[in-house]
Formats: structure tokens, sequence, C-alpha cells
């Protein structure tokens, strides 16, 4: 076993892991500590809000570095419904960034959800899941979960909500959100295609006259087909985005999820 | 004066000491092959282009053009296979000139060597050199360091490791022409499939002793899908807020007008 002794006369006795070998230039007694508990494994969300309904859509495909740890994972998940398949949830949460802290968050939330449900004999609204996500963040504010969160769900009027998440807990209900790996290439693409920003009335006036296009709800048809092409663009241009699309549509009626396939390269 | 300018080393070096990063260069993260064959040698790339974790081309070319017998792939950083490649290629058809023979893969690849040590790795050149000559078939591939290996099969790039599987799990010592090509594409789309550095197409180039086939786009299995529906904005939607017109006949007072007849390269795919 000579390999479990340095033949470096600095490195004397057993064989150090690259990060904690001693420095030579480093003063007595010291030595440099790493910790790198975290991974990016790559991917990206997407969440729009409509008028009574809200879309949540993620890619499948889990990695790191220039690998593809898996073609098939989900990064969305249903909360706080009453039992272990959740098939009477409300809320939906996507998570992207580090895997392990997404789903350490969700089984978190998930929880205080169920207990929620079991003391006030009531489901939680959005708004207060929303808010106590925040919480669950923000106490983590030295030691953060890695993960983007986008919270979708209906909200006491039964409009669609959209909340979306920095690591430590800001957060703020949206219209639309892109997060994750290519949310700089899907962003843009939404501000234009559902808030209509940079489109203005042709020939309603000039210069700085001109008369900006008007909000309208989108229908639910036309949000999937926004989601499938957003998805669609970043393949091809993201290399950490790909192989599935797992989509979800929250109404009143429940929750409708479906897997298409994305280019697998 | 030949080779490399220096003169911004000291205002770069400068630069960088007060936290301005150095410019990202574009990659091509790449899946290389080689295989050679009873009477000739075949080599493989994919197509994608990468800076970061961007797809800076989808279709970019990565089979080198060194002498019409000897063909080169290239990995590492785009610009230094590019260049380094042209140069040996310029050197290696006046030496082929004044010797008055057929230039030799060897020779290619000692000049690529050479050249590749005395930038100590500066130059991120990762290439397989692949050809046939007076003295037979070869391949070889050479790192950015200058180190060479000279092997029936090979394999380079950051998806070397996935189309290495195919080659250690299917190759045999006599293959005839059509099965090292199947082997060799086969091993790039190990590539294209569970590399995220590579994507896109298959280019295959076969070198035999009397002619060079280069098969451009030979797979195509990443064609791109249709968008759901049009995004054709309708004309005037963008707000202008100052125009002015010269008339295309003025054009030529402000810069020189040079009518091009025939398009050249590949047409970029454009939603229409």
């Amino acid at each position: 076993m000579a390999a479990m002794f340095s033949q470096n006369p600095l490195m004397n006795g057993p064989n150090y892991s690259v990060n904690d070998a001693p420095r030579v230039n480093a003063p007595e007694g010291a030595r440099e500590h790493r910790f790198d508990p975290y991974t990016d494994n790559g991917g990206s969300t997407l969440a729009i809000a409509g008028a009574d309904f809200t879309i949540m859509a993620g890619d499948t495909r889990l990695t790191s570095g220039y690998s593809i740890n898996s073609r098939h994972h989900p990064k969305l998940f249903k909360i706080g419904g009453t039992t272990a398949d959740q098939k009477d949830a409300t809320i939906v949460l996507s998570v992207v960034g580090f895997a392990a802290d997404g789903e350490a968050l969700k089984e978190r939330l998930d929880a205080i959800c169920k207990m929620y449900r079991y003391r006030h004999g009531k489901p939680m609204s959005v708004k207060a899941c929303a808010q106590r996500l925040s919480t669950i963040l923000y106490q983590k504010r030295f030691f953060p979960y890695y993960a983007y969160a986008i919270l979708g769900g209906l909200d006491e009027e039964g409009k669609g909500a959209v909340y979306s998440y920095d690591p430590v807990g800001s957060y703020e209900r949206e219209q639309c959100r892109a997060g994750g790996a290519a949310a700089s290439l899907i962003m843009p693409f939404l501000d234009n295609q559902v808030n209509f920003k940079n489109q203005y009335i042709p020939n309603s006036g000039e210069g700085h006259a001109l008369q900006e296009r008007e909000r309208r709800p989108l229908t639910r048809t036309e949000v999937e087909t926004l989601v499938k092409d957003a998805f669609d663009g970043a393949v091809e241009r993201h290399i950490e985005v790909g192989d599935g699309l797992q989509m979800m549509a929250i109404t009143r009626h429940g929750i409708e999820e479906v897997f298409l396939p994305l280019k697998k390269d | 004066m030949p080779g490399f300018d220096f003169s911004n080393y000291n205002r770069n070096a400068a630069l960088h000491a007060r936290g301005v990063p150095l410019p990202k260069a574009t990659s091509t993260g790449t899946t290389i092959v080689g295989c050679i064959f009873d009477g000739g040698v075949g080599i493989a790339a994919d197509t994608r282009a990468t800076s970061g974790p961007i797809v800076a081309d989808k279709n970019c070319e990565k089979l080198h053009y060194i002498s019409p017998n000897i063909w080169c792939a290239g990995a590492g950083t785009a610009a230094d296979t590019e260049f380094t490649t042209a140069l040996i290629s310029s050197q290696l058809e006046l030496h082929s000139l004044s010797t008055g023979r057929k230039p030799r893969v060897v020779t290619c690849m000692t000049m690529l060597k050479q050249h590749l040590f005395r930038y100590q790795g500066h130059i991120g050149a990762y290439l397989v050199v692949a050809g046939v000559d007076p003295t037979g078939t070869h391949l070889f591939t050479v790192h950015a360091h200058g180190s060479t290996d000279k092997l029936p099969y090979v394999t380079m790039g950051s998806g070397s490791l996935a189309a290495m599987s195919v080659f250690e799990s299917q190759w045999q010592p006599s293959l005839n022409r059509d099965q090292a090509v199947k082997l060799c594409a086969d091993a790039i789309e190990a590539g294209i499939w569970n590399d995220l550095g590579s994507g896109s197409n298959v280019d295959v180039a076969i070198i035999t002793a009397d002619k060079t086939t280069l098969r451009r786009n030979y797979i195509k299995p990443n064609e791109r899908t249709a968008k759901l529906r049009s995004y054709v904005f309708p004309k005037g939607t963008t707000a202008v807020l100052n125009e002015k017109i010269i008339p295309k006949g003025d054009l030529g007072k402000f810069i020189s007008v040079e009518e091009l007849t025939e398009e050249g390269g590949d047409k970029m795919e454009v939603d229409t």
C-alpha cells in the first residue's frame, strides 16, 4: 500500500485530498478548509397564470457537469394533498438548482401543508402557503436551500396565481416566471408573448406617443402552446435542458399532469 | 513578423489582476473519433459548438482539411483547432512542393506536436490526425501539450468516454469500409446523446489510397421541431422613435459597396 503515504516530503504521512492539502506558505498550524455541499443540477422551469388556471412546467433532465444523471427526474411537485399520491392537492411547487435541496424543500413544505390541513380541517390557501415557503427559505439564510422555487395555484377568487422565489426567501406574485438554467432565454420570450412587452399598435401614434398593445388574458391552449414552444427553443440553445417536458395545469377541477418528449442530445 | 502578437500582454495582466475576467472562447466541447479499416481510415465528429452552457453553433464543421489525403478532427478551443490545422496544412503543402513528394501523415503529426509543445498547452487544440500516404494508412491523436498516440481506434473531446465505450465493445481487428464508418458514426452518436458538450449531427470523412470522401451531416438525428404557432408580428409593431432613409444609390457615399452574386457557406435555419 505504497499509495497510502505520499512521496512528497511536504505531505509526509497519509495522503490528503486535494482540498485540504497543507499549503507551503501557510502560517504554522493553519490549514485551508473547504466544504462544497452544493451541485448545480441544471434544468429549467416555467409558470404562467391565466384567468382561472395556472400552467406549470419543467424539463425532466438532471445533469452534473457534462453528464446526464437522469432523463426522467420531475421538477414539479403537488403539495398539500391528504394522501401520498396527492390526488386532492391544489398547489404545485417547482424547483430548480440543487436537486437534493429542491427535494428537501418540497418535503418540508408538503409536511407543513398537511399539518395545516389536519389542524384546521381545510387546505392551505396559495397565499398562506406562499408566505410560509418564504419563511422556510429565510430560516436557512446562512446555509440556504440552493433552489429557485416557483409556487402555483388558484387564489381565493379562483384566479391563477404564480409566486416566484430566490434561494433565501424573497418572493413576489407574478403573471409569469421562468426559472433555472434557461431562465434568461425564456423570460424575454414570456415578457413579449404573455405581457406583450415591446409591442405597439401599428399607426397608433408617432414616436413616444405610440400606443402599447393592450394586455388580454390568454386561453389555456394559448398558454400551453407558448410553454411547449418556449421549451423547444430552450432545448435548441441550452445544453442542460432536454429529454422530457413535465407540465401541470391547475384548475378548479384539480391538477392535470402530462409528460411530453423533448430532444435528447 | 510571423507568429503571435503579445503587445497586449501587460495590459491584460494588469486588467486581470484588477478582477476583469478573461474573455470566454468558443469551445467545441466535442466528440471526435477515428478508426482504421482494411484499405483506409475513417474519422468522424459531432457538430455542436458551445460557449459555457450555451450552444453557439448547432452545425459547425470539426473535420479539417490538411492535404487531399490527410484530414484532421479537432476538439478544444475552436479558434485553435481551426488556425493550427490551417497553418500546418499550409506548411505541409509547401513542404510537399519543395520535396516533390506526397505529404505523409507522420510529417503532419510531427509538425503539429512540435508546434503545440512550443506553446506549452496554451494553444488548446486536441486533434485526431488521419490519412493514407505512400507508407500506408495512419491514425494519430495529438494533445494540446504535444503528446501523441498511434492507435487503431481513437476518441477525443468531452464525449471521448461515451465514444470509446462503443469502440471497446464493438471494435474488431479486421473491418471493412462500411463497418468502420458505421462504428465511427455509432461512437459519435453515443457522444451526442450522452455528453452535454456534444450534439446535433454526425460528420464523417473516409480516406482511402485513391480518394477521400467527406460526408457532411452523414446522420441528422436532431432536426429541429416546428414551432406550434407563428410568431410573425404585424408591420409597425416595433416603435420607431426617429428615422432617416438613405437610398441604395447613395450608399456608396458612406461605405464601399460590392455586389455579391453567389451565396457561400451553410444557410442558417430561420423561421418564416
